[in-house]
């Protein structure tokens, strides 16, 4: 397993840092002069040739690169907008973007799975087609749209909560519901899916033919083989959920990461924008390890046979 | 294989045997003529301001009412269809070339080829969902042409990954090593022996990738990061609809229908296509 967990490791590194350079090359391919790019059209000469300096646009490829890695990490890279260091602000807002992502999954995963078992073992019922038709439903559903439907009705319409900002519990509810919709869809079909294919296996046909109750053949037998492929999804969800908070975040007001990203976008701070990219994107490679360390840890034979 | 007359048959058979599937079908045909018949479709033009009708409800005139600038909402959601279908077909049919070609090669080839391709996808792939897209709409500026090539780069990797699985499996196959023996090069070999039979999975993710695309192209434009004001694109249409929330949450409503339908019409059709194209379930 130790081997393993370095490989993967080892791996990462590569990834990691053509990330930092897909981060530092958005200045640099931005049409026209990097630094009148990020001081704005209405810039004098002096502006930008201040910009220039700043950021050390005179320097050749290379050695930008090589600082804007140091920059990130140092705190020399500068917000334009906060005129703080980078990490200083992207971190407290990656905080808030890991709450409503993670009480996003939780309600994804208590959901997703609920519906993916009872589909599967109502299969053919219109319980399974209803459970069907609702997945596909909330994948489809556009992440905005139905935050500002969940919006409209329960906080326009009924005044039960709060339509955006952070602070009390009842702020997170409208937000994690909305983000979570599609993936609890996904989590359903393959759970579905998966419970499925596990519900065929000779040792379930055993185990009710021992005589156990069919909750205990389901809950205890089934769900837990079952639930192996549905761990990777759920890992790939978070991934998501943290590019979908782009959107919600936007819609409900919530101080995260994403809407970071697009106001930073919209102003114009390019530093912020690629340390924010170069962090998200860290997360997600790594909470893609952790799941595939978890994988393994749920199913033996992966790590035998490796990739 | 499918490429065949019968075996396409057989597919569109299988496709109208199940309900869901059929229905997708029928609303990418219903959403692909909306597009295509706009100008005749559209009552009024999707542009014009006539602020005397602001806000105006909905009537046999206006049959989804008017927007904050008295402006059609019918009329904008046919022209929206137009739009964002020639995004997704450029989009798509962008990443489609370039992934399946990378896809290919990799797998064909393998070895540094295949290690090189598949490490700058992996690149690509480490940001997630519209988060690229998004990156690369910020380095070039929000205009229809600079989301159309934001969105082609970030499917190119699903397509890549897709082909090269797939061609990795059909390579295996003797006719493959067969059509080497007697001559064939290999630019040869990958087109006219290993992508034909490589194909149905490429046909799968380009219908899924079409619903993928059309949400990430509504989110963007929904940022504020997409096609720009006055082009009627759903998701710019629900950004400005969106300030209006509370007078007049009609507005906001019939955009995020229209993407629903169409994203749902793509899901359904492209879930059926899976199990039409699928040997194991062959009847």
């Amino acid at each position: 397993m130790g081997r393993f967990v370095a490989q993967r490791l080892l791996m990462l590194v590569p990834v990691l840092l053509g990330v930092s350079l897909v981060a530092f090359c958005i200045i640099q391919l931005s049409p026209g002069d990097p630094a009148q790019v990020m001081a704005g059209m209405e810039a004098s000469e002096a502006d930008i040739e201040m910009i220039r300096e700043k950021f050390g646009l005179n320097e050749p490829l290379p050695v930008q690169y090589w600082a804007f890695l140091k920059g990130l990490f140092s705190g020399n890279l500068v917000s334009l907008r906060y005129e703080a260091p980078v990490m200083e602000i992207v971190l407290p807002h990656l905080k808030n973007t890991l709450i409503l992502a993670s009480m996003s999954i939780v309600l994804a995963v208590l959901l997703g799975v609920a519906t993916g078992v009872c589909s599967a073992v109502m299969r053919k019922t219109w319980v399974d087609y209803l459970a069907t038709v609702l997945a596909l439903f909330g994948v489809s559903m556009p992440v905005f749209w139905w935050g500002l439907l969940l919006m409209l009705l329960f906080s326009v319409k009924l005044a039960w909560l709060p339509s955006g900002g952070m602070g009390t519990f009842a702020h997170l509810i409208l937000p994690s519901v909305a983000l979570g919709t599609s993936s609890a869809g996904i989590i359903a079909r393959m759970t579905r899916s998966s419970m499925l294919d596990v519900l065929k296996q000779d040792y379930i046909t055993t185990a009710t033919a021992k005589g156990l109750v069919r909750s205990v053949v389901v809950g205890r037998h089934a769900l837990r083989n079952a639930l192996i492929p549905t761990v990777t999804v759920i890992g790939l969800q978070f991934g998501q959920l943290l590019a979908g908070a782009v959107l919600t975040e936007t819609v409900f007001s919530w101080p995260g990461v994403g809407r970071l990203l697009v106001t930073s976008i919209l102003s114009r701070d390019f530093p912020m924008v690629q340390a924010t990219l170069v962090i998200v994107a860290a997360l997600f490679v790594f909470v893609n390890l952790a799941v595939d360390m978890l994988y393994a840890v749920l199913d033996p034979r992966i790590r035998y046979h490796g990739r | 294989m499918a490429g065949k007359p019968s075996s396409l048959r057989l597919i569109f058979g299988r496709i109208r045997r199940n309900p869901i599937a059929f229905l997708g079908l029928l609303i990418i045909l219903g959403y692909v003529g909306m597009a295509l018949f706009a100008p005749v479709l559209a009552p009024h033009d999707p542009i014009r301001q006539d602020l005397d009708k602001s806000f105006a409800p909905i009537s046999a005139e206006h049959p989804l009412g008017c927007d904050e600038f008295g402006r059609d909402i019918l009329s904008r959601i046919l022209f929206g269809a137009r739009i964002s279908l020639t995004i997704q077909v450029f989009s798509v049919g962008i990443a489609l070339f370039v992934g399946v070609f990378l896809g290919a090669i990799s797998g064909f080839f393998g070895g540094w080829i295949d290690e090189g391709i598949m490490r700058i996808m992996d690149i690509l792939l480490a940001f997630p969902g519209i988060l690229l897209a998004l990156a690369i709409v910020a380095m070039l500026g929000p205009d229809l042409h600079n989301l159309i090539i934001a969105i082609g780069i970030y499917s190119i990797p699903q397509f890549a990954r897709i082909t090269r699985g797939s061609v990795l499996t059909v390579k295996q196959n003797e006719y493959v090593t067969a059509a080497r023996a007697i001559g064939e090069t290999k630019p040869s070999v990958i087109l006219r022996y290993v992508l034909p039979n490589a194909i149905s999975p490429i046909i799968i993710q380009t219908t899924l990738r079409m619903a993928t695309v059309l949400l990430t192209a509504a989110g963007l434009g929904f940022l504020g990061l997409g096609v720009q004001p006055p082009q009627p694109e759903w998701g710019t249409m629900l950004s400005t609809a969106r300030m209006y929330l509370r007078s007049a949450p009609m507005v906001a409503f019939f955009p995020g229908v229209s993407i629903m339908i169409v994203v749902l019409g793509f899901n359904f059709f492209g879930d059926g296509l899976q199990d039409a194209l699928n040997p194991k379930l062959k009847d």
